[in-house]
C-alpha cells in the first residue's frame, strides 16, 4: 500500500511538473493543481498511513497523527485560493495582453506556439 | 531627556516643514531657525554639567542581548561639536532664507536641512557605535538629497550620485569596522570602547579595524584618494555647501578619527595610513585650488586641503597635534562657512562664479568685500585671525615631529605658501581690479542686510578668537580636549605670541613664498587663462570613478543577461532542476531507515489509485488542446485524493477536499470561457518543430526525475518511524485545554489559531484581489462571441428567459428544494466541528456549494432578483469576528486567541460546552462563505457581458438594495 501511494504521488508530481513547464496559462493552472494534490498527499503521508484509526478522541483505540491533517487542511484551502487567483490572472493577462502565453506574449524567436 | 530633544527636535521640525505648503512665505525658515536655536540653547545649557567634567547620558534599551541600544552620550568633545553644528545651523538658516528664490521648493530644502542637522547631531552625540553608523549613513543620504536639490540640473544629479556612492560605501566599511571593534571589546557602547584602547591596539584584528574605520573617515572627509566627490558636490545650493561641505558633514570624518584617537592612534599603521592620506591631501588640495576658475571650486579644493591638514595632524599621533587638529576644525568651520556664504552672495548678486569674469567688486559691495577679505586672510593664516593660531600650532608640531626630519616642515611651509596663493587669488581677482562695466550677467550690489548678517557673525568670531583666544575659545577647547584625549591630555596654551621661534619663522617664510609665487604665477604664467590644472590634470578622480562605475554596471548587465531570463519557463525549469538536485542530494546522503511494516493491501483502493494516476497523466496530455477534458480528468484525480484521505482516517480532509474540488471546478469552468480557442495541429496545419519536441522531451525527463524523487522520498518517509512526542501532546491536551474532541479542529482553531487567522486573511485578500481584477476586466473582442457550445433551440433565447421557458426546470426545482437541506448541513458541520469531523472551512464551502448550485441551474440574474448575497459583508464580519475573539482574550489578561470553554445548560439541548474557539470557527465559516462566493459570483457576472451584447430585450433589474457593481 505504501509503495503504491508513493508511486501515485510521484505520478501526480511528474504530471504537475510537466504541465507547469508548458507555455500556456491553462496548462500551468492544471499543473499547479496536480502539484498541490501531490504535495498535500505527501504532507499527509508524513503522519504515516493508518486505516480505521481516529482523530476524534474516544472513538477508537488507535489515533492518527493530527498535525499533518491540520496542516493539509490549511494547505487545501490556500491551494484553492491560489488556483482561483492564477485562473483569474490568466484571464486578465489574456484580455489585456492578447495572449494566453505565460509571458503575456509569444517568444520573439519563434512565432509558432510550442 | 533634554539630550534626546537636541537630536529629536530637528527631525520633528523636518517632518513639520515637509508638510508646509510651498507658498508659506517665511514659515519654513522661521521654524528651521527656531529648531536650530532650540538645539543650540539646550546644548549651551549643558555647559555647567560639562564644565564639572560630567558626562550626560541617556539610554533606551532596544536589543540588550545584542548590545544594541539607543544611547546618547555628551561629553565635552561631543558638546563642542554639537554646539558647532547647531550654532552654524542657525546662521545658515538665516542665510538660506535670503539665498533661495521664490521659485525653489523651499519646504523641501528646509526639511532636508533639518533632517541633516538631526543626523549630524546624532553622530556627534551617539553613545552606541552602531547607532552612530546609522546616523552616519543618514547624513550621506540627506547630503545626496541636498546636492541634488536642483534635480533638473544634470551636474547636480551626477554630483549627488557620486557623493552618495563614495560616502555611503565608506559608511558601510565603517559599519563593518565598528562591528569588529564592538566584537573585540565586547560592547558597542562608546564609553566601553573608549576605555579599551590597549585591548584594541593589541588585538590581531587591529589593522582590519583601522583600515575600515579609516575608509569611513577618509571618504567622508574627502581625503585623497576619495577627495573627488567634494568639488562635484558644489552643485548644491551654496547654503548646503557652506553647512554640509565645509563646516559640518565633511568634519564627521575627522570627528570620527578624533573620537577614536585614544583607542586607535599611536601605532605605526595609524601614522602611515592617516598621516600620509592627510599629507597628500593637504599639498595636492592646495595646489589644485590655486588653478580653479570657479569660485566655489577654489573653496572646495581649499576645504579638501584644510581637511587634509586636520587629518595629517591627527595622523601624527601626538596629543599636541590632536589638540591643534581640534582647534583647526573650529577655525576652519568659521572662516570657510563665511567664505562660502560670501561666494554665494557674489554669485547671487553678479550672476557668475567665474574668477575670470569677476573683478573690482570692492567698489560695488564694499561691506561684503571687506568681510570676505578678512575671512580669506584667516584662511591664509594671517596673524590676529583665528586661522593663524591653529596654523602656528601645526607648524610647531611639524617642526618637532620625529628627530632631525626636514621634509615635514618643508612640506608644511610649502602647503602654507600655497594657501596664501589661493587666498590672494580669491581676494585680488574678485574684489580688486577694474570695476565691471556690463560684462557680468547682473550688476552686483550689496545683498539684503540679514543675508550678510551670518557672515558678519562668523567674521567677528574669527577676529575675536584670533585676538583674544585665552578668554573666548580656550575654556571650551580645554573641556573638549580633556574628554577627547582623556589620559593623554597634554599641557598646552592657546596664545597669539609665543616669542621668536621656529614656527613663526615658518609662517614668515610661507607668506614670503606665497606672495612671490602668486605674482610669479600671475605675471609669468597667466594663471587666470589656464583651463586645466598643470601636472595634476591627468589625475582625474572623477573620470576614474565614472570609468569604474561604468565597468561595474556593464559587468552586472552582462551577468544579468547571461544568467537571467524574463521568461517564466526557463525560470521554472531551473528552479525545479535545482530543487531536484538539492532534494536528491539530501535524501541520497542521509537515507531514512525503513522500520515499519507495511499496512495491508486493499485491492479496491489500488484500483482507485490507478484510475487517479491515469487521470492525472491524461489531464497532462489533454491540457493543451482539450481543456474541458483536462478539467474533468483533473477533478477526477481530486476526488481520488479526497477518497484517499477518507481511507486513511482523515475525515476532515476528505470533506474539505471534496468541497474544494466542487468549487474549484466550477471556478475553472467559468474561467475557461475567456481563454482563447486552442486548435489542434490537424486543424491549423502547424507542425511541431524538432525544437518543440526537444523541449518536451527535456521537460518530460525533468518531470520524470522529480516524480521518481518524490516517490522515493515518500516511500522512505512512510516506512520510517515517525515522531510521536508531538502527536501525543496534541492528543492528550486537546480535550482538557482545547475543549474539543476533534483534534484536527482543535489544532486549527485553538493551538494554531493564529496560523489559521493568517490563512483566512490570505483567503480574504485573494478574494478581494480577484474582485478588483475582475472589476477592470475588459475581455478580448473575440471572446465576447457566443461560445460554439450554445447549440440548438436555446441559441436565440436570452439567458434570463431560459428559466421562464422551462429550461432545466426540473433540476432547478430539485436544487431549490435542496437548498435548505444544504444550509442545514453546513450549519451542522459548523456546530459539531469542534468535536466531530466538520468545522468552519467545510461548513463555509458547503454553503458556497449550495449557492453555486442555485446560480448554475437558475442563472445569475434570476437568482439575484430573488436572493441577496453580500459576500463583502460575510467576508468582513468573518474576519472581524475571528479578530475580536482573539482580542477578547486580552480582556481577561491572556495572550491573543487564548481559548476559554464555558459550560452552559440550555433547556432543550442539555449541557453544552461552548469554547470561545467556536466563535473563532464561526468567523472562519463566514469568511470562507464570503471569500469563495465573492470570487465565484464576480466571475459569473462576467458572462453577462456577452449576454448583454448578443440578446435584445431588457434583463430583469436587480434589486436595488444590496445590489453590487460587479463589473
Amino acid at each position: 500500500m505504501e509503495l503504491l501511494l508513493a508511486i501515485i504521488i510521484g505520478l501526480l508530481t511528474a504530471a504537475g511538473v510537466f504541465l507547469v513547464l508548458r507555455a500556456r496559462s491553462f496548462s500551468v493552472v492544471v499543473g499547479l493543481t496536480l502539484l498541490s494534490y501531490a504535495a498535500n498527499l505527501f504532507l499527509f503521508s508524513s503522519g504515516r498511513l493508518m486505516t480505521n484509526a481516529a482523530v476524534v478522541l474516544g472513538a477508537q483505540e488507535q489515533h492518527t497523527d493530527p498535525i499533518p491533517q491540520a496542516l493539509v487542511l490549511t494547505a487545501i484551502v490556500i491551494g484553492f485560493a491560489m488556483t482561483a487567483f492564477v485562473i483569474i490572472l490568466a484571464m486578465r493577462s489574456r484580455a489585456d495582453l492578447g495572449s494566453d502565453h505565460v509571458d503575456g506574449r509569444l517568444p520573439v524567436e519563434e512565432e509558432k506556439p510550442s | 531627556m533634554w539630550l534626546m530633544l537636541i537630536v529629536l527636535l530637528p527631525f520633528l521640525g523636518s517632518l513639520c516643514v515637509a508638510f508646509l505648503p510651498s507658498n508659506s512665505k517665511n514659515w519654513e525658515a522661521w521654524l528651521a531657525g527656531l529648531v536650530a536655536a532650540a538645539s543650540t540653547v539646550i546644548t549651551l545649557c549643558y555647559f555647567p554639567t560639562i564644565a564639572s567634567n560630567e558626562v550626560a547620558t541617556l539610554r533606551y534599551e532596544w536589543l540588550p542581548t545584542y548590545g544594541l541600544n539607543f544611547s546618547l552620550r555628551m561629553d565635552g568633545f561631543a558638546w563642542l561639536f554639537s554646539l558647532l553644528v547647531s550654532g552654524i545651523g542657525i546662521l545658515v538658516v538665516l542665510y538660506a532664507r535670503y539665498y533661495l528664490s521664490e521659485k525653489d521648493p523651499i519646504p523641501r530644502f528646509f526639511a532636508f536641512f533639518l533632517a541633516f542637522m538631526g543626523a549630524m547631531l546624532g553622530i556627534v552625540l551617539s553613545g552606541n557605535v552602531i547607532q552612530m553608523a546609522l546616523f552616519w549613513e543618514l547624513t550621506s543620504l540627506v547630503s545626496f538629497m541636498l546636492i541634488g536639490y536642483w534635480h533638473h540640473r544634470a551636474d547636480a544629479r551626477r554630483g549627488a550620485r557620486m557623493s552618495l556612492i563614495v560616502t555611503a560605501t565608506g559608511g558601510l566599511c565603517l559599519l563593518v569596522g565598528l562591528v569588529l571593534m564592538g566584537h573585540v571589546v565586547g560592547s558597542y557602547e562608546l564609553s566601553d570602547i573608549l576605555s579599551s584602547g590597549d585591548v584594541l591596539r593589541e588585538h590581531s584584528w587591529y589593522l582590519a579595524i583601522l583600515v575600515l574605520v579609516a575608509l569611513g573617515a577618509l571618504t567622508k572627509s574627502a581625503q585623497f584618494p576619495f577627495h573627488f566627490w567634494l568639488p562635484r558636490a558644489m552643485a548644491a545650493p551654496t547654503p548646503v555647501s557652506a553647512y554640509l561641505h565645509s563646516a559640518t558633514m565633511v568634519k564627521a570624518g575627522v570627528f570620527l578619527l578624533m573620537r577614536f584617537w585614544p583607542v586607535l592612534a599611536g601605532t605605526e599603521a595609524w601614522s602611515y595610513i592617516i598621516g600620509f592620506a592627510g599629507l597628500i591631501t593637504l599639498v595636492m588640495g592646495a595646489f589644485v585650488a590655486i588653478f580653479q576658475q570657479d569660485l566655489k571650486g577654489l573653496l572646495a579644493y581649499s576645504t579638501i586641503s584644510h581637511l587634509g591638514l586636520i587629518t595629517l595632524l591627527l595622523g601624527m599621533g601626538t596629543p599636541l597635534a590632536a589638540v591643534a587638529a581640534l582647534f583647526h576644525v573650529l577655525n576652519h568651520a568659521t572662516f570657510k562657512a563665511s567664505l562660502f556664504m560670501a561666494a554665494g552672495i557674489i554669485d547671487h548678486e553678479s550672476g557668475t562664479r567665474d574668477l575670470r569674469q569677476l573683478t573690482g567688486l570692492r567698489k560695488l559691495m564694499p561691506i561684503t568685500a571687506t568681510l570676505a577679505m578678512v575671512a580669506a586672510a584667516a584662511m591664509a593664516g594671517v596673524p590676529l585671525l583665528n586661522g593663524f593660531l591653529s596654523k602656528e600650532m601645526f607648524f610647531a608640531e611639524a617642526a618637532g615631529f620625529g628627530s632631525g626630519n626636514t621634509w615635514l616642515p618643508t612640506l608644511a611651509v610649502i602647503a602654507g605658501a600655497l594657501s596664501v596663493v589661493y587666498s590672494l587669488r580669491f581676494i585680488t581677482e574678485v574684489f580688486f581690479g577694474p570695476v565691471p562695466s556690463g560684462e557680468l550677467p547682473k550688476t552686483p550690489k550689496e545683498p539684503p542686510r540679514w543675508m550678510r548678517f551670518p557672515i558678519e557673525m562668523l567674521v567677528v568670531l574669527c577676529i575675536v578668537v584670533g585676538t583674544m583666544p585665552g578668554v573666548t575659545v580656550a575654556p571650551a577647547l580645554n573641556l573638549a580636549v580633556h574628554h577627547m584625549l582623556g589620559a593623554y591630555t597634554p599641557e598646552y596654551s592657546v596664545q597669539i605670541w609665543h616669542g621668536f621661534n621656529l614656527p613663526l619663522l615658518m609662517s614668515v617664510l610661507a607668506f614670503g613664498f606665497g606672495l612671490v609665487l602668486y605674482f610669479l604665477l600671475q605675471r609669468r604664467y597667466g594663471i587666470s587663462r589656464l583651463d586645466k590644472v598643470p601636472l595634476l590634470h591627468r589625475l582625474d578622480g572623477q573620470r576614474e570613478f565614472e570609468r569604474v562605475l561604468l565597468a561595474v554596471t556593464s559587468f552586472a548587465v552582462r551577468v544579468e543577461e547571461k544568467l537571467t531570463s524574463e521568461r517564466l519557463q526557463p525560470q521554472l525549469f531551473w528552479l525545479l532542476l535545482v530543487t531536484l538536485v538539492v532534494g536528491g542530494l539530501t535524501v541520497w546522503r542521509s537515507p531514512i531507515e525503513a522500520v515499519r511494516s507495511p499496512i495491508g493491501f486493499e485491492p479496491m483502493f489500488a484500483v482507485l489509485w490507478i484510475v487517479g494516476g491515469v487521470c492525472a497523466v491524461a489531464a497532462a496530455y489533454q491540457a493543451k488542446h482539450h481543456r474541458l477534458a483536462a478539467l474533468i480528468l483533473m477533478s477526477a484525480t481530486g476526488i481520488v485524493v479526497s477518497l484517499t484521505f477518507a481511507l486513511f482516517s482523515a475525515p476532515d480532509l476528505a470533506l474539505t477536499q471534496a468541497a474544494v474540488e466542487v468549487v474549484t471546478t466550477v471556478l475553472i469552468l467559468l474561467g475557461l470561457r475567456w481563454l482563447p480557442k486552442r486548435l489542434t495541429p490537424d486543424v491549423t496545419g502547424v507542425k511541431a518543430t524538432l525544437r518543440d519536441y526537444r523541449r518536451r522531451i527535456r521537460d518530460g525527463l525533468l518531470a520524470v526525475a522529480i516524480g521518481l524523487g518524490m516517490a522515493a522520498t515518500t516511500y522512505m518517509v512512510l516506512m520510517s518511524a515517525g515522531p510521536t512526542k508531538l502527536t501525543d501532546f496534541f492528543i492528550q491536551h486537546a480535550l482538557p485545554e482545547g475543549g474539543g474532541t476533534n483534534v484536527v479542529n482543535v489544532i486549527l482553531v485553538d493551538f494554531r489559531g493564529f496560523d489559521t487567522f493568517g490563512e483566512i486573511t490570505v483567503l480574504g485578500v485573494v478574494a478581494l484581489t480577484i474582485y478588483a481584477l475582475l472589476r477592470r476586466f475588459r475581455p478580448a473582442p473575440e471572446s465576447i462571441e457566443l461560445p460554439a457550445q450554445r447549440l440548438g433551440d436555446i441559441k436565440n433565447v436570452a439567458p434570463w428567459q431560459l428559466a421562464r421557458r422551462g429550461y432545466l426546470a426540473i433540476p432547478a426545482i430539485y436544487f431549490r428544494a435542496l437548498m435548505p437541506v444544504l444550509v442545514l448541513l453546513a450549519l451542522y458541520f459548523l456546530y459539531r466541528g469542534h468535536n466531530l469531523p466538520g468545522g468552519g472551512f467545510v461548513a463555509g464551502l458547503t454553503l458556497t456549494v449550495a449557492l453555486v448550485l442555485q446560480y448554475m441551474v437558475s442563472g445569475t440574474l434570476w437568482i439575484e432578483a430573488k436572493l441577496r448575497i453580500r459576500p463583502h459583508q460575510w467576508l468582513g464580519s468573518g474576519i472581524l469576528l475571528a479578530l475580536l475573539t482573539g482580542v477578547g482574550a486580552w480582556l481577561f489578561g491572556y495572550p491573543f486567541l487564548t481559548s476559554h470553554t464555558a459550560v452552559v445548560n440550555l433547556p432543550l439541548l442539555g449541557e453544552l460546552h461552548l469554547p470561545s474557539a467556536f466563535l473563532f470557527d464561526i468567523g472562519v465559516f463566514a469568511l470562507v462563505v464570503g471569500a469563495s462566493s465573492l470570487l465565484l459570483i464576480a466571475l459569473a457576472h462576467q458572462s453577462l457581458r456577452s449576454h448583454r451584447r448578443h440578446f435584445s430585450g431588457k434583463p430583469p433589474t436587480l434589486r436595488k438594495r444590496g445590489a453590487m457593481r460587479w463589473s
